[in-house]
Formats: structure tokens, C-alpha cells, sequence
């Protein structure tokens, strides 16, 4: 059973087939528990490196398919995928704790990236939803934008909000389940990257 | 004050029943206890020592009676009879089970209540000054914004799990009494040189671990501009705030490593995409929500009421209490009233269920039907007409309501501490009520006078020690309880945070403690100097000197 939801244009959503496979680095040889304060760091700063050289050099892109690719190892092996963004095979995958700015240096036009992926390790880490609402307005994406990672439904209301239309579901969850979470609220007060405040969308006098 | 409309409840039923899941998939084992937490934090559910403890919203501390008479019934169903306000204003259960949370937050919706993001990591209730709309000093009543921000800031897409909590403090007097430079965002309302509404805009102040006073990142901000301007605020926090140390992850330490400069840049090109979009409010809006918060009827009153001049001449008693509990007004003939939350020997900010709803009827026959919550932890009845004072004061008075001391020392601001709180290093109540027994004669209190003292059970602050003329904090050494003492701490315009006096003291020298600091305060002040402006002019050394001597002695 595929974890995948996807937003139609009309806001339908449903479960669907995930044509991406997910191209992941190695795991570093020794990963040492970085601390603060006698507790264990459980988040990255904005900016902090995403993986080594080792890793990126060590990382398997499979010849075939579409690919998700993280954004540090495009960086480093452009050469290589570059035929296979030509070929619409290739999406970006930002970790939280990179920058919109820097997956714009990388693509002159990101509407030539068919999917840009988010990935949250800690579902706790709200940086996903300025990415995803940066990414809508600021930087004008239009293509389909996903959640993955420790996606969670409780969140996906607020991701949904966010500009993202595609949500990975963590593997250990219902993805039926979830479905019904994105509904949770018919009004919110706020504007979200596709709808305004409240006051300019009714009338409430 | 504000009423909701169909979609305003709606949200809030809404909530309730994704709360009601969440609560089941939690108890049916399908949601860990770390997926959960930040879900019932943001419904105002901590787990505590005892039990759960559950935060209600007061927004910007405006209740109805109606709303009262339901918390009084709430905590009489579901917990022991009584409540305890909070230094932001909210009202705290402190003996909830967590399986009637969610039939609790459905009750509180049927009076346009909840307990939304009472805590969590996202904005939390606003806060504001008790008197707003009725403050002779007031220049704008900044609870229509507030509100509008309460709307906006409600289920955020982009900030429920900021790097930390976030708290907005808003004023619109000349005289701050809503701590705005200890907030987050702390905005404050004037008139510019248009006539116009403003605001100045501090960032980056909170207690805490770190107390650090707010700085001005704005001086003037239309007010359209608020919520796009305080949405770039919180992006910029949102992504570079720290979120790898729990301790330094509020937006005080970003703005302080940034620097006030960077920041500001920072602030300023994100708010570029976002000034004069669809987040500008509309004078239209504004309008609308300004509605519920119009002057009530008043009547036209002389500004002397025969009657209760012959009352406060003849009543001594009654005379005790209209000097510290009644407050001026703007319009003549009536005065605000606090409700004192403080009798010597109880547990400041507690109201049992009795007494809620002695306040709700004194409300309704007094004040319009409504009342606030300030941070100090005292109740208000803010349109009280002066020929009512005396039969509010009996009522008042026979419900144990009436503690004539408003504003002095015995008026603590005190957390729940130990007794309650799993994060205390030490008993904040039992100090409390031992300082409030040791000061038990008025007239000495009075001969004190303004004074300000605020105890915290552990350095998260939240009984503002760090502002509080005496600051009193919970710490732990070796596994027992003492206590660190901070003079020359203070809120309001010239905020400031206390300075540590020396070494820590045990629950048992406190009431002494406190006794030397004021006796060296009454030996030194001129004049009418208070407590605050003797320790400015003469600093921490004399009291020092006095605390630590008889310390030696003994
Ligand atoms: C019993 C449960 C409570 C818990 C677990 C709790 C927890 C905390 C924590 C962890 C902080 C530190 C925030 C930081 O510095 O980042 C804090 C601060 C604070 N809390 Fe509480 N608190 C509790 C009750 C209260 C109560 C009863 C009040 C009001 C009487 C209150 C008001 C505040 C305030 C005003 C701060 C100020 C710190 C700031 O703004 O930087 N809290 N609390
Ligand atoms: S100051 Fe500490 S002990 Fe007191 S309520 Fe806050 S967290 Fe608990």
C-alpha cells in the first residue's frame, strides 16, 4: 500500500502510486552524538553541512527511474544528473535545515524541477512550512511540492497550508487514515500560500 | 468584549473534536508519547506532578460571567473546586484527568472558550494591560488588534512548531503595565504625529534562563502592517532561531548573536514580500472587531458620589481597600476595582469555585457582566459606578475577595512552584504564604507601600522574579530547596532585571530575609521614595550589608 497523498488541483486529495525513488547517502562510517548542555542535539542549524564528501561520494543514484536527489549531492555531481533533469527524471530534496536560497542558486528556473521534496527528520521541526511557503510565493514554485520524512497527520493541515500538495506518510502509519486530517479545519482565520485572511474571504459582518 | 461568529466557533468545535482523536489515538496506543505532547501542549495540556495540568486562554485576560460561571462549574466537576490564574493571565487546572480534557474543551466551547495554544512552541495568548479600554492614561485600546492578532496567530500554518514558544505582549498606555519589553514581541500603541495609530515595535525580551530586555526594532509601524510585519519577525525566527539547545532557542538569543542590526535587515527583506499584501488589515476589519470593543454604556455620572465620600470618611476598613483595590477611570462617576487573588496565607492567583461565582454575580450587577484577569493574578471589574463601591466591597469582603493590598508586598506574584510543577527546583507557595504571614499587620504594609514581589520555583521565571522589586527563585543545591534573592528588578517603561544580593537562603530565613530588606529600605528611603527607588540610588551594598550581617549573628 503506497504512503503517498497527492493534492489534485481541485484540493482532492488521494492515495497514489510513488513514481520517485529516494536517493540516499550512505550513513556516516562514525556519526558522533553531538551534545549541548548534557542533551543530545537533535536538530541541525540553518546551514550546518547536510553530508560529507564521503558520503556524497559514496551515495548509489540508480542508471534508471525518476530520483530524488538531496540538494547537496547535486551540488556535487551536476555532471551527471544533469541529463536526467533534462529528461524530467530528476527532484530535489531540501533538508530543513537548507536554504530556498541556495536550491535557487542551483537552478536558474526551479520550475524546471518536476518535484521538490522536503524532508523533515524530526516532525517537531516547523522550518518545513516557511520552505514550503517560501518556495509558493517568494520564489514562485509551481510544480508539485511534498512533505517527507517524519510526516505525521497532524501536521499535514498545516503543511497543506504551506503550499505542499504531496505528503509521504511516515511508512509505519495509515495513509487512509491520514486522508481524513487534511479537513480538520473548514475556515481558518489566516491566509496560507493559497487562500487569504479570513476578512478578505467572507463577509462577516 | 468580542463575540464569536459562526466561523469563530466553528473553529473552535472543530478543534475539539481533532483534540477528542488525538486524546483517543493516544490512549488506544497509536500516537507515542512524544507525538502526542506537542498535540496536547498546544490544547494547553501539560503532564505535572500530580496530574495533568490544563491552561485555559483568557485572551488578553477579557472574561464574561457567563465564561466564569462555566469555569467555576468546570473546575468543580473536574478538578477540586478550584482554579489558579497565571501570570499570562490564563487560568490553570491543576487536577484535570487527561481523558476528560477533551469533554472539558467541548464545554468550554460552548462559552466561546478554549485552551488553544496556551502553551506548545507557537504563539501563545496574547497578553495586554488590565485596564485596557478604561485606563485614564490609555492613547489607543489595542484590544481590537489584539484580537485580530489572536485570530491571526490561531492555528498558523507556518508557526505551530516554531524553535520555542513565542509570546506577544501588547500596550496602548503611557504607562506599560503589560511588560512589553519582556516579550518576544512586545507592541506598543501611540498616536504619531498624524493623529494616526502606531506602533514601536521590541523585540527579542523574555525572563527566563536568560532575562533579557526587548529591544526597539521599530519605532513606528502603521498599524495595517502588524501582522505582516510580525509574520516576518517570526519567519526569520522560524528558520535561523536555534532549535539544537532547548536553552538558547528563543528569539532573545537569535537577536542577540545577530545583533539588533542584522536582524533588523533580516527582518526587513523578508517583510519587503509581505508589506501591502493580503496580509494588511483592512480599516473594514478593524471596524468590525472595534464593535465589541466600544465603550460600554455609561451612565452620566457627577464625578462625586455624596455617599461614598461620607463611606470612606466613616469606614476605615472600607477606606483601606478603596486606596489599594480602586482604580481611576476615564469616564467620571465610576472606578475600576481589583478583586484580590492575594489573602494573607492562601496561595496567590487560586479562586475556588465558590468564589468564582461571586465574582461572576458581582459582575453582572456591577460591571457590565465582565471582568479581566491581570498578571499580576487578581481579578478586575473594570466599569464599577463609585455609588456601588461600598455594597461591592461587603460582597467583596465576605467572600474573602477584598485584602486590601493591592500593589504591596503581600500582592506576590508566585508560580505554582513544587507543590504542582514537575520542572521546580523548589516550593514557591508555602514562601509566599510565610512572607504574607510575616507582613500581616496593614498598617505596617501600608507604611511600606508600593512594592512589588514576585517568586518563581525554578529559573524558567514564569513568577517574574526577574522583574519584581524583590525577586525571589526556587534553586537546588545537594538535592534541598533554597532560595536567591534579586533586588531592583521592574516592569513597566523602565523595566529592569534584579540584581542577585549574595548567597542563597533556606525556606525557613525567607520571611527574615525579606523583613532585613525592608528595614533597611525604611531606614533609608527620603521622602516618598519607594522600595524600587531607594535600591536604584543607593544599590544592592547596604541591603547586602544588613542581610548577610544578621545572617552572621544569628
Ligand atoms: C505548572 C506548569 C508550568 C510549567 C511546566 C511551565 C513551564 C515553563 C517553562 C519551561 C518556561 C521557560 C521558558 C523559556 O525560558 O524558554 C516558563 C516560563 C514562563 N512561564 Fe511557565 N510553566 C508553568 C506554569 C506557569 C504558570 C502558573 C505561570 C503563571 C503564573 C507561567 C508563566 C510563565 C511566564 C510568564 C514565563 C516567562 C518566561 C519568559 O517569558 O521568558 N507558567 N514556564
Ligand atoms: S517557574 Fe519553574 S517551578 Fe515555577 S511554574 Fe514555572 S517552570 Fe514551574
Amino acid at each position: 500500500m503506497s504512503q503517498l497523498i497527492q493534492l489534485a488541483a481541485n484540493g482532492q486529495a488521494s492515495i497514489v502510486a510513488d513514481e520517485w525513488t529516494r536517493v540516499v547517502p550512505p550513513a556516516p562510517a562514525e556519526e558522533s552524538v553531538r551534545k549541548q548542555a548534557g542533551k543530545v542535539v537533535l536538530f541541525k542549524l540553518t546551514g550546518e553541512p547536510t553530508f560529507s564528501a564521503e558520503q556524497i561520494a559514496n551515495t548509489h543514484i540508480p542508471a534508471t527511474g525518476k530520483i530524488l536527489v538531496p540538494l547537496t549531492i547535486w551540488q556535487a555531481r551536476k555532471a551527471e544528473l544533469q541529463p536526467r533533469l533534462a529528461a524530467g527524471e530528476l527532484g530535489i530534496v531540501l533538508a530543513t535545515h537548507e536554504t530556498a536560497e541556495a536550491l535557487q542558486a542551483e537552478f536558474a528556473d526551479i520550475n524546471s524541477l518536476p518535484i521538490i521534496a522536503i524532508f523533515v527528520e524530526r516532525f517537531a521541526d516547523g522550518r518545513i512550512f516557511t520552505l514550503g511557503a517560501w518556495l509558493r510565493t517568494r520564489f514562485g514554485y509551481k510544480n508539485e511540492l511534498r512533505a517527507i520524512g517524519d510526516v505525521l497527520r497532524d501536521q499535514l493541515f498545516f503543511h497543506k497550508r504551506a503550499g505542499f500538495n504531496s505528503f509521504l506518510i511516515r511508512a509505519d502509519r495509515s495513509a487512509e487514515d491520514a486522508l481524513a486530517s487534511l479537513n480538520d479545519f473548514s475556515q481558518p482565520y489566516q491566509g496560507g500560500v493559497a487562500d487569504v485572511p479570513v476578512w478578505r474571504r467572507v463577509n462577516r459582518a | 468584549m468580542y463575540k464569536y461568529d459562526p466561523i469563530d466557533q466553528q473553529i473552535v468545535n472543530e478543534r475539539v473534536a481533532q483534540y477528542r482523536d488525538q486524546t483517543r489515538r493516544y490512549l488506544a496506543g497509536e500516537l507515542t508519547d512524544e507525538e502526542f505532547r506537542p498535540l496536547r501542549l498546544q490544547n494547553g495540556l501539560y503532564i505535572q506532578r500530580h496530574a495533568p495540568m490544563l491552561r485555559i486562554a483568557v485572551p488578553y485576560g477579557l472574561l464574561s460571567s457567563k465564561q466564569l460561571r462555566k469555569l467555576a462549574d468546570i473546575t468543580k466537576k473536574y478538578d477540586r473546586g478550584y482554579g489558579h490564574f497565571s501570570t499570562r493571565q490564563n487560568l490553570q487546572l491543576n487536577w484535570p484527568k487527561l481523558e476528560d480534557t477533551p469533554d472539558i474543551l467541548a464545554e468550554l466551547a460552548t462559552v466561546e472558550m478554549h485552551a488553544i495554544q496556551t502553551s506548545g512552541n507557537c504563539i501563545r495568548n496574547i497578553t495586554t494591560d488590565q485596564f485596557a479600554g478604561i485606563a485614564p492614561d490609555e492613547i489607543i485600546d489595542p484590544r481590537a488588534i489584539a484580537e485580530i492578532m489572536r485570530q491571526w496567530s490561531t492555528f498558523h500554518p507556518e508557526f505551530a512548531l516554531l524553535p520555542r514558544k513565542f509570546k506577544i505582549a501588547v500596550s496602548g498606555t503611557e504607562k506599560d503595565r503589560a511588560i512589553v519589553q519582556a516579550h518576544d514581541i512586545g507592541l506598543e500603541f501611540y498616536k504619531d504625529a498624524q493623529g494616526q495609530m502606531a506602533i514601536k515595535v521590541w523585540v527579542g525580551g523574555g525572563l527566563g534562563r536568560t532575562p533579557i530586555l526587548g529591544t526597539v526594532i521599530r519605532e513606528h509601524l502603521e498599524w495595517q502592517h502588524v501582522l505582516s510585519y510580525c509574520e516576518a519577525i517570526i519567519r526569520v525566527y522560524n528558520i535561523h532561531g536555534r532549535r539544537d539547545n532547548i536553552y538558547k532557542a528563543r528569539i532573545k538569543i537569535l537577536v542577540k548573536a545577530l545583533g539588533i542590526e542584522e536582524f533588523n535587515r533580516q527582518v526587513e527583506e523578508e517583510w519587503a514580500h509581505l508589506k501591502d499584501g493580503p496580509l494588511t488589515i483592512t480599516q473594514n476589519e478593524l471596524d468590525r472587531v472595534a464593535k465589541y470593543f466600544e465603550p460600554m454604556p455609561y451612565k452620566t455620572l457627577p464625578a462625586h458620589d455624596a455617599a461614598f465620600d461620607a463611606a470612606v470618611a466613616s469606614n476605615p476598613a472600607f477606606a483601606a481597600w478603596v486606596k489599594r483595590c480602586v482604580h481611576a477611570h476615564r469616564v467620571p462617576g465610576y472606578r475600576a476595582v481589583t478583586l484580590s487573588l492575594k489573602p494573607h496565607g492562601k496561595a496567590p492567583g487560586d479562586i475556588t469555585s465558590e468564589q468564582m461565582h461571586v465574582v461572576a454575580d458581582l459582575a453582572d450587577a456591577y460591571s457590565f457582566g465582565e471582568l479581566r484577569s491581570s498578571h499580576e493574578q487578581n481579578l478586575i471589574l473594570a466599569d464599577v459606578q463609585l455609588s456601588d463601591l461600598f455594597a461591592v466591597w461587603e460582597k467583596a469582603r465576605a467572600a474573602g475577595l477584598a485584602t486590601p493590598n493591592i500593589g504591596l508586598l503581600t500582592d506576590i506574584i508566585c508560580c505554582p512552584g513544587g507543590d504542582f510543577c514537575s520542572l521546580a527546583n523548589a516550593k514557591s507557595i508555602p514562601i509566599a504564604e510565610a512572607i504574607q504571614m510575616q507582613f500581616d499587620n496593614l498598617d505596617y504594609l501600608y507604611e511600606i507601600g508600593d512594592l512589588e514581589l514576585n517568586i518563581s520555583g525554578c529559573m524558567n521565571a514564569c513568577g517574574h522574579h526577574h522583574v519584581g522589586h524583590i525577586g525571589i527563585l526556587g534553586v537546588d543545591k545537594d538535592g534541598s530547596e533554597w532560595y536567591q534573592v534579586t533586588i531592583g528588578g521592574k516592569q513597566g517603561n523602565d523595566a529592569s532585571i534584579g540584581t542577585v544580593i549574595g548567597p542563597s537562603f533556606s525556606a525557613e530565613e525567607m520571611p527574615g530575609v525579606v523583613k532585613r530588606l525592608i528595614e533597611v529600605y525604611v531606614r533609608e528611603r527620603q521622602d516618598e521614595e519607594r522600595f524600587i527607588d531607594t535600591v536604584r540610588r543607593l544599590g544592592v551594598a547596604p541591603f547586602k550589608a544588613h542581610v548577610y550581617a544578621e545572617k552572621e549573628t544569628a
